[in-house]
């Protein structure tokens, strides 16, 4: 058995240096990362928002690396959070950065995450053969949603505060069984120093569990093969490239310009995603005047405000995240690219508008006129999913699709490629 | 699009967004402070080492009276990019500060600062602090100039991210200072309260601080309540952000090699791509990098679902 891999595997692996060759004999791990990322056929018309698959990647090494680091000098105590990080922000040999890159990158990390699901939305990646894909997805970015409100609480200034009192009250809109819920998820009668160090342990344990569910989406994906602008599968060899040196280039192009973005926010405009009430010491006695979420929860949060009723508002909340699973069996068109449905790619860009209104709408005091507003959109994301993709894919005329997608690439100016 | 839509258009614009605009007109009652061109701002602001001495002095001549600053170091004041002060002014500075300590045998002590200790503060709890303030702890100053601001509406916030304007909080708390003032006739000043017209809500429990000509500076500075306020809010600043000046040279020499460092890679990018984008077929039309092997053949007869081929 072990003699066989001297001979090259089928898409031409074979390790030349005697290390390398050790290895392969007892762990074929240079015949995965070979087949995977080297060989690994990509559609050969893949544009820049395909790039953020890498980002993501590089994002979640980044959270992980300087929250490990973070986590050396932080104390997950009531008395001490604020001024550990203080500590760290004062202290610490270049705490300040390794902080900024934490707090920043998590905003970087959402942005990311937004255009790599609007960009799913846009070409129809979600749909047959890529509705796994797409589902794991959705569970790493439900992590990320958690994560991401469990750390902004660790840093126990009022917002932190206040957003946990908020965020954890929502379980008890849950009938009869929802305050002790509530009092099992605080460890305690109020918000208080046993719910923080449980933040800080699942802070520390899911992004672990992020990158689990990541490889499976990466695997799924490496199944099926990824979509495409045209949005129709591969047919003939010359649609694809190489992933070495064709994707990888161009992903690590696309991150370096995403890391402009990042270390510009780092850098210059650290505190610009962040409340002002955040760097106030946490005090129960103390309200803010406005309870307000980070940035990448605010369309959530005005779904949540815009329905009367508390249960039916956290069920709209849970429900907007919740219905993004169906998403592969609630759009009916056969075809994938809103290049190819016009009608499609208006509701798109108005979806992505009331996306971008609902967070604005969240920053806003829930009455008057941003109510009003807020019910519009908040109908609006829903009607989209439960009633626009059903009904559309049945009535909508589409775009005659190209045979290949050799064919438009090869046709039109190749500067997009 | 036919007239008569235009025009329902229009009115069911101005129906929705009318009253949102009044909404926003009441929230500027409360104006908004002026923004100094503070020398911290922008990509290559540094903190001016006379301001800075300057702010400390008001600090610790008036503001530490009522106001603590416990999460800073007395050391702190000598490190690069802040006030400046030399280690043997910090350690006279420190000697002269009263800290309470416990001796060899236990018993509670007084004894002169050293500067490695934190500020201490002027009571010894809050609500000791608030009772001796008329029911309103003064806060902690450690934070403050990033703990305060005022609402940069829409489209000023997008603006403001490019213009890198980050100076709310120094704004604010200059403007707060000069913002006492007379009521306006029928607005109520509950007794022991101040009206100042940068507070939201404008009723302040602090006193007026500042007077002209109440602390003596040492260089040619004007002595006015408009210079004292913003000399401490500059030292406020750098009390919240202690390592701005650092943080911006730095981000200045990362922005520079990101920069370069993405322009080569786009050009690495494209070259190896040449090939692939010769309109004619799949060679290069260079012969270089390993853009110009032939492209392997799609290796599944599938067209959907790719084998995975690696078995020997």
């Amino acid at each position: 058995m072990l003699q066989t891999v001297t001979k090259p595997t089928a898409d031409g692996y074979q390790p030349r240096h005697p290390a390398l060759r050790w290895l392969e004999k007892r762990l074929p791990i240079g015949r995965f990362i070979h087949a995977e990322f080297v060989v690994y056929p990509t559609p050969r018309n893949l544009n820049y928002w395909w790039t953020f698959g890498a980002i993501l990647s590089l994002m979640l090494g980044i959270q992980i690396v300087t929250g490990i680091i973070l986590a050396m000098h932080y104390t997950p105590h009531t008395d001490l959070a604020f001024k550990s990080i203080e500590g760290i922000m004062r202290d610490v040999n270049y705490g300040w950065l390794l902080r900024y890159l934490h707090s920043n990158g998590a905003s970087m990390f959402f942005i990311a995450v937004y255009v790599h699901m609007f960009r799913s939305l846009y070409y129809g990646s979600y749909k047959e053969p890529r509705e796994l894909v797409w589902i794991l997805g959705v569970i790493v970015y439900l992590l990320m949603v958690v994560t991401g409100f469990l750390g902004y609480v660790l840093v126990w200034g009022q917002m932190s505060f206040w957003a946990a009192t908020v965020i954890t009250n929502l379980f008890s809109a849950i009938p009869i069984v929802g305050d002790a819920i509530v009092t099992w998820l605080w460890g305690g009668y109020a918000v208080g120093n046993p719910t923080l160090n449980r933040f800080f342990s699942l802070h520390y344990l899911l992004p672990f569990m992020i990158v689990g569910v990541s490889v499976l989406h990466v695997w799924a994906l490496h199944v099926v093969g990824q979509n495409n602008p045209a949005g129709i599968e591969l047919q003939e060899g010359k649609d694809t490239v190489p992933f070495t040196p064709y994707a990888t280039l161009k992903d690590i192009f696309g991150t370096a310009c995403f890391l402009i973005l990042y270390a510009w926010f780092v850098f210059y405009i650290p505190n610009y995603l962040g409340h002002p009430d955040n760097y106030i010491p946490a005090n129960p006695s103390v309200t803010p005047a406005e309870i307000v979420p980070e940035w990448y929860y605010l369309p959530f949060y005005a779904i949540l405000r815009s329905i009367p009723n508390k249960l039916l508002g956290v069920i709209a909340l849970f429900g907007s995240i919740a219905v993004l699973a169906f998403l592969p069996w609630l759009d009916t068109s056969r075809v994938k690219s809103a290049r190819y449905r016009p009608l499609f790619a208006k509701f798109f860009w108005l979806f992505v508008v009331a996306c971008i209104g609902l967070g604005w709408l969240g920053t806003k005091p829930p009455d008057g006129i941003y109510l009003i507003w807020s019910r519009v959109l908040t109908f609006y994301y829903l009607a989209f999913f439960l009633l626009v993709l059903p009904v559309l894919g049945l009535f909508e005329t589409t775009r005659p699709l190209p045979k290949s997608i050799s064919e438009p690439v090869l046709a039109s100016d190749p500067k997009w490629l | 699009m036919s007239r008569a839509r235009t025009v329902a258009l229009a009115a069911l614009t101005v129906t929705l967004i009318g009253p949102a605009a009044a909404v926003l007109a009441d929230e500027r009652e409360a104006p908004s402070p002026p923004q100094v061109p503070w020398s911290f701002s922008g990509p290559f602001g540094k903190y001016d080492r006379g301001e800075l001495q300057r702010g400390f002095k008001i600090y610790k001549e008036v503001c530490a009276n009522c106001h603590s600053l416990e999460l800073l170091a007395i050391r702190t004041l000598a490190e690069p990019g802040g006030p400046g002060f030399s280690m043997a002014q910090v350690t006279a500075l420190a000697s002269e500060y009263r800290i309470k300590d416990v001796n060899d045998t236990g018993e509670p002590i007084e004894r002169a600062g050293r500067p490695a200790d934190h500020f201490p503060s002027p009571f010894p709890n809050e609500p000791a602090a608030r009772a001796a303030n008329g029911g309103v702890a003064p806060p902690d100053m450690s934070t403050l100039a990033k703990a305060r601001g005022y609402s940069r509406d829409f489209p000023w916030f997008v603006f403001d991210m490019f213009t890198q304007y980050q100076e709310q909080g120094p704004d604010y708390i200059a403007a707060l200072l000069t913002g006492y003032a007379d009521a306006p006739k029928g607005f109520n000043v509950p007794a022991g309260r101040y009206y100042n017209a940068y507070l939201p809500g404008r009723v302040i429990a602090m006193a007026p601080p500042l007077h002209a000509g109440q602390i003596i500076y040492d260089d040619d500075a004007p002595q006015t309540v408009g210079q004292y306020s913003k000399d401490v809010a500059a030292f406020l600043m750098w009390a919240a952000e202690p390592h701005l000046v650092a943080r911006k040279r730095i981000g200045f020499q990362v922005m520079t090699f990101l920069i370069v460092f993405t322009g080569l890679l786009y050009l690495t990018k494209r070259r190896a791509w040449s090939a692939v984008l010769d309109p004619r077929g799949l060679k290069s039309s260079r012969g270089v990098l390993r853009g110009d092997r032939p492209i392997p053949r799609y290796r599944s007869s599938s067209p959907s679902i790719r084998s995975t081929a690696n078995t020997p």
